[in-house]
């Protein structure tokens, strides 16, 4: 269960890139675990190691600048491909709170409401802006969730917008099974005395063809 | 009001709705892996949860497994692991699981249609982005996280978005060498990786109606490439007649209360769609990716962008940074260039319609002595069948290994990838940076450019060999099922 998020602020790094996909934010070995704790130094892994696991020089996240960011700002696209939720643990236990780019992958961004990652929309223009802002290495950001605000440190506000769910959720930070038996319990034993039986399988003796 | 059919699946399954546009579906089937569960049992136990509908729910092992002699004990530790948590949470929970040793074992997407697990008009969720191949056969699926894995667990349901809709439609027909996979690539060339972000795509036109449901399963299941929430094809008799007898499916007057049920999963004539996409594949040729993600695709016949010609900046870094990568040269021809693999498999294309076009290719041929080439069935039931069939004396002679059933080269979790800066040539779904393997280099293509390139030993056009006819393969069996479904779609049928 997350715990509630109502404002981000810290430093933010520029991630100078679109369609960065879920395999790159984490690849698929560091999927073999029963655990969600400790994968952030496994983020964006490949960028950071070589094929024998030696740190290679100069990703952003490893410079000493912006090693303490809690703000990523990508490009179009972040987080698309594969549903791994590995890939917002990753980035919440390096110490990501939030993330801005211009699109997400739809599971991603599902994904990373309800482990209470922030992520938020803003206009191509925008991120480009904040990516060259940023990459000056002292980029700092207010960002409040309730008034769906950034401050930046010249004193200019930028408006985002949540769908008032996923504030509420983020806010909130309920547990959600709960809140749906609570709210619903009702309406899902009435599909299930009503569920058309040949949606059930049949208890299946499996053929030798 | 006219619907569309994912409307008409979507409407019976809401429950209820909560801030603007997110929805409680009833999950009719949750389909689950060793690799995005664990952690979701993790969570229903620390809570005292249980699995409400154990009924409903079906595990499999998949990515990790190696496609090897299964006698032979999992050597990576971390697999074993995780294959072990699944077996442990399957009992616990009273989850049917079809695991490593089981005859029925397969790739997740695989086996849910062949077994009548995946069935017209409900709703299907699994903790893997590429469950919105389920929707070649009429179903409502969606690949979801692991935090909403937990929460069908212990709940049944799901919350989702609506899903804009967007019809993609392919006219005419396919001609000779141009398949399915041919088409999605382009589709998502054309695109673009984020083209279809938000919405759920219908695959509808004459190709796709002409098309048996295995290369229906293509086109869904490569529609996440293009960043769909999902995919769906409206259900017809070839998909009744594929689920026809299967294990899972239902039977008897419940066969026939859902055949009247999904003939009404038509859409709708007025029915409207937020974006639509034509193309006409009679004169498509075949397509194959030369970049790190499924859209950096071209013909073929073409060649590879030179970064100079391209104008928006980011752009031009992306391809760059991506021929670099590829150790490609810009510009140049993408044809001709070596190889040191070929791999048949993954969700995408590795089921029985497959793995007969690439018999139809290979049958007679010898693979090029600079190549490792494998064939991965994409489930167990595929390779029995193949097996009475004869394809794998033909795959064999011509110098494939045959392996076992699992995810295998397509995410390189057990032992099948390709070595840093190795090329190959792959009928999965992704091409990203380092998927086959750290430093892989992946080219994604349909099942007959895979194999005419393993022929050649570099990437070759499939239209450079004739293909052998159903008959001179000279199958040595063939069930009816195999004959409706498989063999009829392939005369044209
Ligand atoms: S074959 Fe590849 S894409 Fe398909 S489920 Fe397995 S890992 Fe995912």
């Amino acid at each position: 269960m997350p715990e509630p998020v109502r404002r981000v602020f810290g430093k933010a790094a520029p991630l100078e890139m679109d369609d960065v996909d879920t395999d790159q934010i984490i690849p698929a070995q560091f999927l073999k675990v029963l655990t969600r704790k400790g994968l952030g130094k496994y983020l964006f892994y490949r960028w950071r190691y070589d094929e024998n696991g030696r740190p290679r020089e100069g990703f952003i996240l490893d410079r000493p600048e912006f090693r303490d960011s809690v703000i990523l700002v990508a490009g179009r696209n972040f987080g698309i491909g594969s549903s791994r939720e590995n890939a917002v643990w990753a980035l919440m236990d390096f110490g990501i709170k939030c993330v801005i780019a211009s699109s997400f992958g739809d599971i991603f961004y599902g994904n990373s409401v309800k482990n209470g990652l922030l992520c938020i929309r803003l206009d191509d223009e925008t991120v480009r802006r904040l990516r060259v802002e940023a990459s000056k290495g002292n980029l700092t950001l207010d960002i409040d969730v309730e008034s769906e605000m950034i401050r930046l440190p010249s004193g200019e506000v930028l408006r985002f917008r949540l769908e008032p769910n996923v504030k509420s959720w983020l806010l909130e930070g309920l547990d959600e099974i709960e809140a749906t038996f609570r709210d619903h319990g009702e309406k899902i034993r009435e599909y299930e005395a009503k569920m058309k039986s040949f949606k059930i399988p049949r208890r299946a003796v499996l053929p030798t063809e | 009001m006219s619907r569309t059919v994912l409307e008409k699946i979507w409407d019976d399954h809401v429950l209820a709705r909560r801030g603007e546009d997110e929805y409680l579906l009833y999950v009719d089937r949750h389909l689950t892996h060793e690799v995005t569960s664990p952690i979701a049992f993790e969570g229903l136990r620390a809570r005292g949860r249980r699995v409400r509908r154990p009924d409903l729910t079906f595990a499999l092992m998949d990515h990790n497994v190696p496609t090897v002699d299964r006698a032979l004990s999992v050597r990576d530790e971390h697999s074993r692991e995780q294959m072990r948590a699944l077996a442990r949470n399957a009992m616990e929970f009273s989850i049917t699981l079809f695991d490593y040793f089981s005859p029925w074992q397969g790739i997740v997407h695989v086996v849910g249609p062949e077994l009548g697990l995946t069935l017209p008009g409900i709703t299907i969720v699994c903790g893997d982005s590429h469950t919105s191949t389920h929707g070649a056969l009429g179903a409502l699926a969606f690949g979801i996280g692991t935090s909403e894995g937990e929460h069908v667990f212990a709940t049944q349901t799901v919350w989702l978005r609506k899903p804009r809709q967007m019809e993609v439609v392919l006219e005419g027909r396919f001609q000779g060498y141009a398949t399915p996979k041919d088409a999605i690539l382009y589709v998502i060339r054309e695109l673009g990786t984020g083209g279809m972000i938000g919405h759920a795509t219908e695959f509808r036109g004459e190709a796709v109606k002409s098309v048996g449901v295995e290369e229906r399963m293509t086109l869904c299941n490569m529609a996440i490439e293009g960043g769909a929430r999902t995919a769906i094809v409206e259900p017809d008799d070839k998909v009744y007649r594929y689920l026809e007898g299967a294990p899972y499916a239902p039977s008897g007057e419940d066969w026939e209360e859902a055949k009247r049920y999904w003939d009404t999963l038509k859409t709708d004539g007025g029915a409207r769609f937020d974006r639509s996409y034509r193309l006409n594949v009679s004169k498509l040729e075949p397509q194959i990716t030369w970049g790190t993600n499924p859209a950096m695709c071209i013909g073929v016949s073409e060649s590879v962008p030179d970064p100079k010609e391209v104008e928006d900046q980011t752009q031009r870094r992306m391809v760059e940074r991506a021929l670099s990568y590829m150790g490609l040269k810009p510009g140049q021809r993408i044809e001709g260039t070596p190889i040191d693999a070929v791999f048949i498999g993954s969700c995408t294309n590795a089921r029985l319609s497959d793995l007969v076009m690439v018999a139809r290719l290979v049958k007679g041929r010898k693979v090029s002595p600079d190549v490792r080439a494998m064939i991965v069935p994409g489930s167990m039931l595929v390779k029995r069948r193949a097996e009475r069939m004869g394809l794998h004396r033909i795959f064999m002679e011509s110098g494939f290994e045959w392996r076992n059933s699992g995810c295998s080269m397509c995410i390189a979790m057990n032992e099948d990838r390709l070595g840093p800066g190795e090329r190959g040539v792959l009928t999965s779904n992704r091409n990203f940076e380092n998927r086959a393997g750290p430093g892989s280099r992946v080219h994604l293509a349909s099942p007959l450019t895979a194999a005419a390139s393993a022929l050649e030993g570099k990437i070759a056009d499939p239209r450079n060999f004739d293909l052998v006819s159903l008959d001179e393969l000279e199958l040595e069996w063939v069930s009816p099922w195999v004959e409706r479904n498989i063999l009829e779609p392939l005369r044209g049928g």
